[in-house]
């Protein structure tokens, strides 16, 4: 049999039904990959080898009863901003070093319903803010492709393990690019579904318009096996919503005849990359060659979606994080001296920089006298994004992009100025202020590094998403490809 | 500048949007934050540049717009029937606060 750590979900699974394999089989052997590259990649916060054997050995007597579903038994990793009961959910916070999950996130209550097997919790920068994994408090993460390069973030330790074959698929969540963005600079596939498609609830909140739990896998297929395990209406977040869950496996193969792909003329105007441009459009011509047809398509506001995101996304920061008071539940300084001592020193000592940068703009932008001049036209100029993409999906299906201007940048070269760095999401933050579904597939290297390119789809577009990006990988095997340190 | 910053450079200057120091701690007192004398300078510098690119959003003509009000067209926040459907866990959830006694947070005395 195949090496397990290089099979995907799909494989695992029906390795697995067909009893080659065993689930603890499967849980020991990634657990054993994920200790010895830890110190090298620090891709993890939580091993959870116990939970993670026992749920394997439960998997293994539904296999063996004849009751297991699609997906028992196949291991993944979790992103430590999902709630997991019993078990540490940190958000990459020193506020959350110590604080033990009462509950199950909804999320992970589905997929251990389905029968998968929680390996560990993934690294995050602080409360999913940053581009680099370089914010958080447990240290950064390493690219596996080269550990003097930053992952991506803030989904950085999910996207480093798959890419590492430390997990075959890890959760992961999205409120500007952080699932997008790892995943192109890791050289894996990565899904940020519809707003309200996927349950918040026990999803640790940072902006909660924009906030979308999902996936990094290492391909579309085992996305779509996920995916269909993970979404659909959860009365407990209230903006999730009431649509069946399609069989995303199921729409896999449709043809791409006739498919209409948007261009969207501002990705390819000014600033990107040649070498991605490159490759992106060597991916057009693959898709093309299947009969889809492309049509330039403008979207004349999306150039002010990262000045919008940085008014909205601090804002909604700053009321959400207001719940960290130092009383209920996380960090708590020494010997405050009074109950306003208490708050702010218990918030100054237990956020990093930039979780404390971002409360302190989004408190700014939201307090009189600005609210006005900064908060309501924020939320006009989004209003004005998200009419653009809608004219846009009257013309074409899906629209095609790159998803990151540049391929993995060195540790520590956009530390010194945020605008620098909050720049790197300059084409995925689009898709969160209009709620878009929006995927990230590897589509070749520059100069080693993997790049990804982008599919963003109409509103719960999911299945004709998946669909481009698995007939893209029928054809390609950019996402078959292990970085050079970890194939064996 | 920005390494990409073609991408949306102005094309006019942006309206100069600095921050001093007062600011900074006025803004960190408003959101409970204690800052060290170390941190204030690094925040006068990055908050000035962050509002300095979002004063870009000037450029756009936003007088026929609503503000967005939910990131999917149509929808509405639904509300739940206002029944209890929680089960009483405070021993559960106070296993994670700093101070408990006698199933009460403890915090420093308000009332003299």
């Amino acid at each position: 049999m195949t090496e397990l750590h290089t099979m995907t979900v799909a494989e695992l699974a029906a390795a697995l039904r067909s009893r080659q394999v065993s689930s603890v089989e499967l849980a020991r052997s990634f657990l054993a990959r994920i200790e010895r590259h830890q110190a090298d990649l620090n891709a993890f916060i939580s091993i959870t080898a116990e939970a993670a054997l026992e749920q394997a050995g439960k998997a293994d007597e539904r296999l063996r009863g004849g009751d297991a579903g699609a997906l028992t038994g196949v291991p993944i990793a979790h992103k430590d901003i999902f709630c997991t009961a019993g078990e540490k959910t940190t958000c990459g916070s020193r506020m959350l070093a110590n604080f033990v999950s009462p509950y199950d996130a909804t999320v992970v209550e589905r997929l251990r319903a389905a029968g998968v097997v929680m390996l560990g919790k993934t690294n995050m920068d602080e409360f999913a803010m940053g581009s680099s994994n370089e914010t958080s408090y447990f240290g950064p993460v390493r690219n596996p492709w080269d550990p003097l390069r930053v992952p991506g973030g803030s989904s950085g330790g999910s996207a480093a393990a798959v890419a590492a074959r430390l997990a075959p698929a890890a959760t992961a969540t999205d409120t500007g690019g952080s699932i997008r963005q790892p995943a192109a600079l890791c050289g894996v596939t990565g899904i940020k579904p519809t707003y309200g498609r996927v349950s918040r609830y026990g999803m640790v909140a940072f902006a909660s318009s924009l906030d979308q739990g999902g996936l990094i896998t290492q391909s579309a297929q085992d996305a779509a096996l996920l995916l269909a395990a993970m979404a659909g209406f959860d009365e407990r977040d209230s903006t999730s919503v009431e649509l069946p869950v399609p069989d995303y496996a199921a729409g896999l193969e449709q043809p791409l005849k006739g498919l209409k792909i948007g261009l969207l003329k501002e990705f390819f105007d000014r600033g990107l990359d040649d070498e991605i441009e490159r490759h992106i459009r060597a991916a057009l011509d693959v898709l093309r060659a299947q009969g889809a047809v492309l049509k330039e398509v403008s979207l004349p506001n999306l150039p002010l979606s990262v000045p919008t995101y940085y008014v909205v996304a601090p804002a909604e920061c700053s009321s959400n994080l207001a719940r960290f008071d130092g009383v209920r539940y996380g960090y708590r300084c020494e010997k405050p001296r009074d109950l306003l001592d208490l708050y702010q020193r218990s918030r100054g000592e237990g956020f990093g920089a930039e979780v404390k940068r971002r409360i302190m703009t989004g408190t700014y932008v939201l307090s009189a006298g600005y609210y006005d001049a900064f908060y309501l036209k924020a939320q006009r100029v989004r209003q004005l994004i998200s009419n653009d993409f809608e004219h846009a999906f009257h013309e074409v299906d899906v629209v095609i992009g790159p998803t990151t201007p540049t391929a993995a940048f060195e540790l520590g070269a956009k530390t010194s100025d945020p605008v620098t760095m909050y720049l790197n999401d300059i084409y995925t933050i689009g898709a969160n202020l209009a709620g878009l579904p929006a995927m990230s597939v590897p589509c070749g290297f520059v100069q080693g590094l993997p790049v990804g390119m982008q599919i963003i789809g109409a509103h719960f577009g999911e299945e004709r998403l998946l669909n481009v990006a698995h007939r893209y990988q029928c054809e390609t095997d950019w996402h078959r490809r292990a970085p050079p340190g970890f194939v064996a | 500048m920005y390494d990409f910053a073609p991408f949306f450079l102005p094309e006019i200057e942006p309206i100069a949007m600095s921050l001093n120091h007062r600011d900074i701690e006025n803004i960190a007192y408003l959101a409970r934050l204690a800052l060290t004398v170390e941190e204030i300078p690094v925040y006068v510098e990055g908050l000035s540049r962050i509002l300095a690119m979002v004063a870009e959003l000037e450029r756009a003509d936003t007088s026929q717009v609503e503000p967005m009000a939910h990131p999917l067209p149509g929808q509405r926040t639904r509300l739940r029937a206002d029944v209890v459907t929680e089960t009483d866990r405070h021993q559960l959830f106070q296993r994670n606060a700093p101070q408990v006694e006698a199933a009460l947070y403890l915090v420093p005395r308000v009332i003299e």
